[in-house]
């Protein structure tokens, strides 16, 4: 018994170091590329300090890299302005968590509510109660399907992503003279909207140019699910002249798996547009050869048109006296010549 | 009942089970009786196997008139089938113990998360090593802790455990996909020895250790012992919570290794990876054999259970089919498995029941 127990401290003991010196390895902080629009007063009359404004935030806490971009950008988007006040609440796992999360922060009567809902649909209620209420409501990305839920909308355009994508794909393919290509795509979670769109937006930008989809295998938006993905497709295609993977965070998954296989007589766009794939794009020694962007830059452009909302000012650009009721941000196709112009939007 | 109905009885027909008949005589009683009960289904399994990658080369000869493909494809079903394998394995110690880990998958992330931080990575290959070993077993310990000490059931404490832990990943990543910058880890991937991809050499070894501590250990005897009847086991002398415990810690290596695996695939960790791995392990540990109150099962054949359904993937992934096809078929396989298991096994307590009276 005596010969057991001490064992078992010697194993208790042994477990507690291995405990201390691996809190030490929890230490993580990696730079944090955040899309700011740094404010000058003379060009902007807009950028002069107003009246102040309480914006409420809210925005999934899902794990990925492009809602975290969006969360940090809104935070420093607002840390720019003197006279905003960003009251953020993160939205937890699902849609019901959000709604309690958004109740309580509506409750604190702000001036505008800023949120990217976890499914606009499941959400419509609360934009509605919020706009009831007075609180002018500006959705991110995920539309309300009911117009009176919000006074902006700004989003991105899966559509003209797939286009964006399918376009440059095309053009690539007819310049170098391939009859009868075999394009390969790897969309991110399948049953959601979103992909859907991209991948509809893809085939139709294709199908102008004759050619079509030989092989599309989903993945779910994380790099090991793209790295599998990616296995299978490479697998089944055993030459392929295209691809388009819809999400540069998966895509690090999808270029371990080019690389794994040796695969190099195809080229890849990607999607989204992150800080990596614009940095591979450049340096030029991978398949990657574009990506289509998707910024997540768009919600610190939300909360600089929540201020300006706030504040009822209009968007000194335009003629009109307050901002638009929508906005969709285009697709923008990042190549090497112009990576270097884009290399700050990355996230 | 002769040997012909057993084999019908399989899922599918097994070239395997055709023995010279006069061996098969000699044995037919042992290969009828319950102890013969994994043989078979290991059998059935290969059978199934036979018939997917069959049904593979008549719908794309082309590519399976091609040697080199064919060779490239079987390392790469082993390979998908790797890191979920290494999992499989301890899950099926778990499951046969008695209990079940719904944890896995959040191991698997939080030991990639935690092996991929700067700080680790700054400790080199060995560091990441040792550091996703050690998380994996102390998630593994503290289910394990909480389970037979703190006597919660093993479905509620490791369902906490998957969230909490995908929680901790999630904070220490800072929600972002961290990308390994070490070569050596990466390389794990996409090295070949003799040939042969080392993920393959990982799962090898990790399902020959695994086979060895189940079948050749008092380990592995008081594992089915416990599973099969607790109370039994505790009055035979068996330290069950103690035992338990270490199950728990085992599945958590095989999570702790698995992480690594991925992370190498990857080339990177997040606080999403190895998204439900945990019904995929469960799903190959109970076709292959496995019986989920416990008591018994067989490492060959969950890692039989994990090919069928990488080779599946790999099956309508080069025939262009949807996911959503695939995963209908999985289910049906994994309903199909266990209706099998059901009505052999009545069928078999029966037999003896009618021999013995």
């Amino acid at each position: 018994m005596s010969n057991l127990s001490r064992r078992r401290i010697l194993f208790g003991s042994a477990a507690v170091g291995a405990g201390a010196l691996l809190t030490a390895c929890t230490s993580n902080t990696p730079q944090e590329n955040t899309q700011v629009n740094t404010n000058n007063e003379e060009a902007n009359p807009n950028a002069a300090p107003g009246q102040k404004v309480v914006i409420g935030f809210s925005a999934p806490a899902a794990d990925h890299g492009w809602i975290a971009a969006i969360t940090n950008n809104a935070k420093a988007q607002a840390g720019a302005y003197s006279d905003v006040e960003l009251r953020a609440v993160e939205a937890g796992a699902d849609a019901a968590t959000q709604r309690a999360a958004l109740a309580t922060l509506i409750a604190q009567k702000p001036t505008v509510l800023v949120m990217l809902p976890h499914d606009g649909k499941e959400l419509n209620a609360v934009g509605l109660e919020a706009m009831r209420a007075g609180i002018p409501v500006v959705n991110l990305d995920r539309a309300f399907p009911d117009r009176a839920a919000y006074r902006l909308q700004i989003k991105g355009d899966n559509f003209g992503m797939g286009i964006a994508a399918g376009t440059y794909i095309g053009q690539q393919l007819k310049s170098k003279g391939v009859s009868n290509p075999v394009i390969g795509e790897i969309p991110g979670i399948d049953s959601l909207e979103l992909t859907q769109e991209r991948s509809k937006g893809f085939a139709e930008a294709l199908a102008t140019f004759g050619f079509k989809v030989a092989n599309r295998r989903p993945a779910d938006f994380t790099a090991d699910g793209g790295q599998r993905a990616a296995t299978d497709l490479l697998q089944a295609l055993p030459k392929m002249d295209a691809l388009w993977n819809h999400d540069d965070d998966q895509g690090i998954g999808v270029l371990a798996a080019v690389n794994q296989t040796n695969r190099k007589e195809f080229f890849m766009v990607g999607g989204a547009g992150s800080k990596a794939a614009i940095d591979a794009i450049t340096a030029d020694n991978s398949v990657l050869k574009a990506t289509v962007t998707y910024s997540p830059s768009m919600a610190s452009s939300a909360i600089s048109l929540a201020r300006l909302i706030g504040q009822n000012k209009g968007m000194s650009d335009l003629v009109e006296l307050q901002v638009p009721k929508e906005i969709t941000l285009a697709s923008e196709t990042i190549t090497k010549e112009n990576a270097a112009k884009y290399a700050k939007l990355g996230f | 009942m002769t040997d012909q109905t057993t084999k019908a009885s399989l899922p599918a027909q097994s070239p395997p089970v055709e023995a010279p008949p006069a061996q098969a005589r000699a044995r037919g009683n042992w290969f009828k009786s319950d102890g013969a009960e994994p043989l078979r289904r290991n059998l059935g399994l290969i059978g199934v196997l036979v018939v997917l990658v069959i049904i593979g080369a008549a719908t794309r000869p082309e590519l399976y008139g091609d040697a080199t493909w064919v060779k490239n494809n079987t390392f790469t079903i082993l390979q998908q089938a790797s890191a979920i394998g290494v999992v499989t394995v301890g899950m099926t110690f778990v499951i046969i113990g008695g209990g079940i880990d719904l944890s896995v998958g959040a191991i698997i992330a939080v030991a990639g998360v935690w092996s991929t931080t700067l700080a680790t990575q700054s400790y080199g290959t060995a560091g990441m090593i040792f550091t996703a070993l050690v998380v994996g077993v102390v998630v593994g310990l503290i289910n394990g802790v909480l389970i037979s000490y703190g006597r919660l059931v093993p479905f509620i404490a490791t369902l906490a455990m998957m969230v909490a832990a995908r929680g901790v990943a999630a904070q220490i990543s800072g929600k972002q996909t961290q990308v390994s910058a070490n070569t050596t880890i990466n390389s794990i991937a996409s090295t070949r020895w003799l040939g042969i991809p080392v993920l393959v050499y990982i799962l090898a070894l990790v399902v020959a250790a695994g086979w060895v501590l189940l079948n050749r250990t008092t380990f592995g005897r008081r594992t089915v012992a416990v599973g099969g009847n607790p109370e039994a086991a505790r009055l035979a002398g068996i330290n069950v919570k103690f035992h338990t415990l270490l199950l728990y810690a085992l599945s958590g290596l095989c999570c702790g290794i698995a992480a690594i695996m991925l992370t190498s695939q990857a080339t990177s960790a997040q606080a999403a990876m190895a998204n439900l791995y945990e019904l995929d392990a469960i799903a190959a540990a109970i076709i292959g054999g496995t019986l989920l109150s416990g008591g018994r099962g067989t490492i060959i054949g969950a890692l039989f259970g994990v090919l069928v359904f990488s080779t599946i993937t790999n099956l309508f992934a080069i025939n262009n089919l949807s996911t959503e096809a695939q995963n209908m078929v999985k289910g049906a396989i994994i309903v199909a498995a266990v209706l099998v298991q059901q009505f052999r096994y009545k069928s078999l307590t029966q037999l003896l029941g009618r021999s013995s009276s």
